[in-house]
């Protein structure tokens, strides 16, 4: 099957790849770049393990060709675990257990910074709305909208202090 | 802990406290390691070519076009692979009169249900696979499938397996008591037939496995998501002609089991057989459709129920006919048997009522296979139990919680038993539902019912107690022949530093098994938890045991991990009593130092005490030895099983126009004994009453009269999502058991096991103005909708 190059920037560094025009970025990223913390759940768009950031806007790695994201800028959880852009988020996810098996939570939590980038003041019903796309088997939910409540406050009373 | 001489009650205890997981922060970095993860040298992926027929003879597999295709390895077909692998048949010895057909890795003439294997790919990439498969022709013949459960044993229908004579895989029955007499001298009979749709897991990681056969070593490493290494162990050495010394189950992270993982998979099996024949590793994860057709579906049972009761409410009697389909053979080696046995041991569990009948009956189809998922028949049983309770108080025109509270077995009443044989040493229904009442405010509900619904809004209270099976002895699956252990083992050591490691036979899925394991020896220790590190999921390097399933963890495993845990203490206080010359007796642990008992002094640290064990025996008598391991096991013996119980309200709205229910809040009190770790047990209440909640609306694998599932995708397929669940309030009543030291009984199943009986009951609840009682679930817009329209003609 014939190849195509893209160049991609994932998590600060370029990458040159040869990718068939058939792959999807979720694969590429773990398979070629061996980023395996973006999950794969049902590669069609509909269980939202694989979100991922492309451009800034939360993307579901499995519904974008990799051809599709020539000269993007991509990030994923590894980036977003290096920067420290969302430590607070992994911090509550961990105290209010708002994890179980792990495997929805790379993309939930990439999820939920979307929702408090654009929203810092989220109530539970918008959260529970915004996370909506993204299946979690194991908790039930409540604990992961306990944990975006927390780091909404939490930010928004830091952002007040003189 | 109140009692001051609990032998919990350690210094530094961290029995009853939260703590967070300790394997949580390399999952919150995206650092954990499924087995879809993994990659090992020259790794081939298999797909499989599957039947698209419910039901059909394999004519013929020419496979000449796939085994040119580009990165092709080898293509393989059912008949090839038994060379590979034996089949097997899922019966066990105590479950009398269960039958099933052998079981081949890949079906090797006939096809039995859509989704079958019967061929295999192996390629260089996953993708390359997929194309060849493309390529694998296969001529069928397509033969009548047998779907409807209803009439599996009708004599014109046709005969999955002839060789076993009809359809009836398992048939059990039970009288106790005075039936008849009891419904006879009824004030009123209730009866309703309660119809439970077929459902599956949905785990968000699929099913996947890695089989490495290294002929040097003579040895074969498969890397699975498995809740129970140890069986696997064993089954993958019988069936590849292994001795069990040659495998190694290598479990490591686990995108959710929930019970769909620790069964054998025909595909599962075939792919270590395939490493075996073709001497690399191989990789098999399913996709999203193969895990719908394929992964264990659960349910699927017709159950009809009567109720005899008095007009003061006292309960006397139930009865039930239960028939349930499980697809073309019974699961290996648990069997499909244990749901409709299970449903015919917990039915009116809660309840006085010492008359009870049953029958279940078990039959063959041409669907997907069944076994067991989280809560195996307690949702059957709470459902059918919790609704006849409901339509008995509608009968003679009693409050739901009145009826309830004047029929539960008392909490003084034990140790008791109930008409089916079941055991319970304490069970707390009455405190249970006290407190529920409180937490929901009970009254406060029904007022605003009352007055909402003269606005013309429909709101259903639903009441749901439930008993659960936890913490299983050697009964459940030892006795019937099954190499299943019920015990668990567990090792404590102390390193060089003073610093503890662990190794478990439970499995973590993320229930918090190394959580809990930590806290305890932790606890029994008298060290940091941060000390601790636990290594479970590896056949090679862990004592052998069950591992996680059945809400064992941690009422057996945790107590294996405490009584290693003093063990380990004792031993250390040995060591310490040499250096110190005097008895272990009087010493303690305390934070990692070693104590007088009696006044909390320092005396010596473990650290010190290990560098002298480990480096400087000579300053050691000669007639000691140091031993800084200990090694514990522990299976319940007085009781089969820990019975625990528990209570759940639903309270939601239906939309009479729409037939849309909106769940607007849920209560929960269970008790489990002893709590290790309160937040773990809270969440694990909370997803188990979410998965019972898409059961009781959603969740519904729809196959049509050909076999053919029609709604195989996550689109068509509903799973409870955020914006639909309510926030779920928990409660606690604690009886722990007094068979183990430590008291823990199970929590992992409780909330599945009577979520969706409390929404079925709010449902019928809020529609009681209308005269409508509804017994099916998922309750589904179209169900509610039609309930409606056939009542008002």
């Amino acid at each position: 099957m014939d190849k195509k190059v893209i160049t991609l920037t994932v998590n600060g560094e370029s990458h040159r790849l040869e990718v068939e025009a058939r792959t999807h970025l979720a694969d590429v990223l773990r398979d070629e770049l061996a980023l395996t913390g973006t999950h794969i759940g049902c590669e069609h768009g509909v269980c939202g393990a694989c979100t991922i950031r492309v451009d800034g806007a939360i993307t579901r790695a499995c519904l974008l060709l990799a051809v599709q994201a020539e000269g993007a800028m991509i990030e994923t959880i590894e980036g977003l675990s290096e920067t420290g852009e969302i430590r607070d988020l992994q911090d509550a996810f961990r105290n209010r257990n708002a994890l179980q098996c792990g495997y929805c939570t790379p993309a939930m939590l990439i999820t939920a910074q979307d929702l408090l980038l654009h929203n810092p003041t989220p109530d539970r019903a918008t959260i529970r709305d915004h996370i909506s796309g993204n299946y979690c088997r194991c908790t039930g939910y409540q604990a992961i909208v306990d944990a975006v409540d927390t780091v909404a406050k939490a930010r928004q009373a830091a952002g007040e202090r003189p | 802990m109140t009692d001051p001489l609990s032998p919990l009650d350690r210094p530094n205890s961290y029995i009853g406290r939260t703590v967070p997981r300790p394997n949580l922060e390399r999952l919150v970095e995206g650092r954990g390691t499924y087995v879809s993860d993994m990659t090992l040298p020259r790794m081939g992926h298999v797909v499989f070519v599957r039947s698209p027929y419910a039901h059909a003879r394999i004519l013929e597999i020419d496979t000449s076009v796939a085994k040119q295709a580009a990165g092709v390895i080898a293509v393989v077909t059912g008949a090839e692979l038994v060379e590979q692998c034996s089949p097997w048949v899922g019966v066990l010895s105590h479950l009398k009169g269960l039958k099933s057909a052998p079981q081949h890795a890949m079906a090797v003439d006939r096809v039995c249900w859509q989704g079958e294997a019967v061929c295999a790919v192996v390629a260089n990439s996953r993708a390359q696979a997929e194309d060849a498969a493309e390529q694998v022709q296969v001529r069928y013949e397509e033969l009548e499938p047998v779907t409807d459960m209803r009439t599996a044993l009708e004599p014109h229908i046709p005969v999955i397996h002839p060789e076993l004579g009809d359809n009836l895989a398992f048939e059990r029955s039970l009288d106790a008591g005075e039936v008849d007499k009891a419904f006879a001298e009824a004030d009123a009979v209730a009866e309703a037939e309660f119809v439970f749709g077929r459902h599956t897991g949905v785990t968000l990681e699929a099913r996947a496995v890695l089989a490495d056969w290294n002929p040097g070593e003579r040895r074969l490493t498969v890397y699975q998501g498995t809740q129970a290494p140890h069986m696997m162990q064993n089954i993958f050495a019988k069936h590849l002609a292994l001795e069990e010394a040659q495998v190694r189950v290598v479990c490591k992270d686990v995108g959710g089991s929930f019970g769909i993982k620790v069964h054998v998979y025909a595909d599962e099996m075939a792919t270590a057989a395939l490493s075996k024949r073709l001497k690399r590793p191989v990789k098999f994860v399913a996709d999203r459709i193969e895990s719908f057709v394929t992964d264990i579906h659960a349910r699927d049972h017709v159950c009809k129920g009567r109720i005899a009761v008095k007009q003061d409410g006292t309960i006397t009697a139930f009865a039930i006919d239960d028939l349930t389909g499980i697809g073309p053979y019974s699961m290996y080696p648990r069997t499909s048997a244990i749901e409709a046995n299970q449903v015919v041991n917990l039915v009116g569990g809660p309840y006085q009522a010492r008359n009870y009948r049953a029958r279940a009956r078990v039959v063959f189809q041409n669907k997907n296979v069944m076994c067991q998922y989280r809560a195996v028949g307690h949702p059957i049983a709470c459902s059918v139990t919790e609704g006849l309770v409901d339509l008995a108080a509608r009968a003679i025109g009693m409050d739901p919680l009145v009826i309830r509270s004047k029929n539960l077995i008392r909490d003084d009443a034990y140790p008791t038993d109930s008409p089916s044989g079941l055991k319970f040493e304490a069970l707390s229904h009455h405190a249970s539902l006290a407190k529920l009442k409180q937490m929901m405010d009970y009254d406060g509900l029904r007022a605003e019912q009352k007055r909402l619904r003269q606005q013309g809004i429909y709101r259903g209270i639903g009441i749901a107690s439930f008993i659960e099976v936890t913490n299983p002895s050697a009964a459940f699956y030892g006795v019937g022949g099954a190499r299943i252990s019920s015990q668990d083992g567990v090792s404590v050591r102390m390193d060089a530093t003073g610093a503890i490691i662990v190794q478990t036979s439970l499995t973590e899925q993320g229930q918090g098994s190394e959580a809990l394991t930590a806290q305890v020896v932790a606890s029994a220790l008298g060290v940091a938890l941060e000390k601790v590190r636990v290594i479970l999921g590896d056949t090679d390097n862990t004592p052998y045991g069950g591992g996680t399933w059945a809400s064992r963890g941690a009422g057996i495993g945790g107590e294996a991990a405490w009584q290693a845990g003093k063990a380990l203490r004792m031993n250390i206080l040995k060591v310490a009593g040499t250096i110190l010359q005097t008895v272990p007796e009087l010493l303690d642990i305390d934070q990692g130092v070693v104590v007088d008992k009696a006044t909390g002094r320092e005396r010596i640290g473990l650290d010190e005490v290990a560098r002298i064990t480990y480096f400087r025996p000579d300053t050691l008598p000669a007639d000691f030895q140091a031993e800084l391991l200990a090694t514990r096991h522990y299976v319940p013996r007085q009781y089969p099983f820990a019975f625990t119980n528990g209570i759940q309200a639903s309270w939601l709205e239906v939309d009479t126009e729409t037939g849309f229910v909106t769940l607007l809040n849920h209560w929960c009190v269970e008790d489990c004994g002893t709590i290790i770790n309160p937040q773990l047990v809270d969440e694990q209440i909370r997803g188990g009453v979410v998965q019972g909640l898409g059961a009781a609306l959603f969740e519904h694998c729809r196959y049509d009269e050909r076999g053919q599932l029609t709604n195989g995708t996550m689109a068509d397929y509903l799973v409870p999502m955020a914006s639909e669940m309510p926030d779920i309030e928990v409660g606690h009543v604690v009886s722990p058991t007094l068979e183990s030291e430590l008291g823990a009984k199970g929590a992992g199943e409780a909330g599945t096991a009577g979520a969706a009986a409390a929404v079925a009951n709010a449902v019928n609840d809020a529609l009681d103005p209308f005269d409508v009682t509804i017994t099916e679930i998922p309750l589904t817009p179209s169900v509610i909708l039609k309930a409606l329209g056939q009542r008002s003609g």
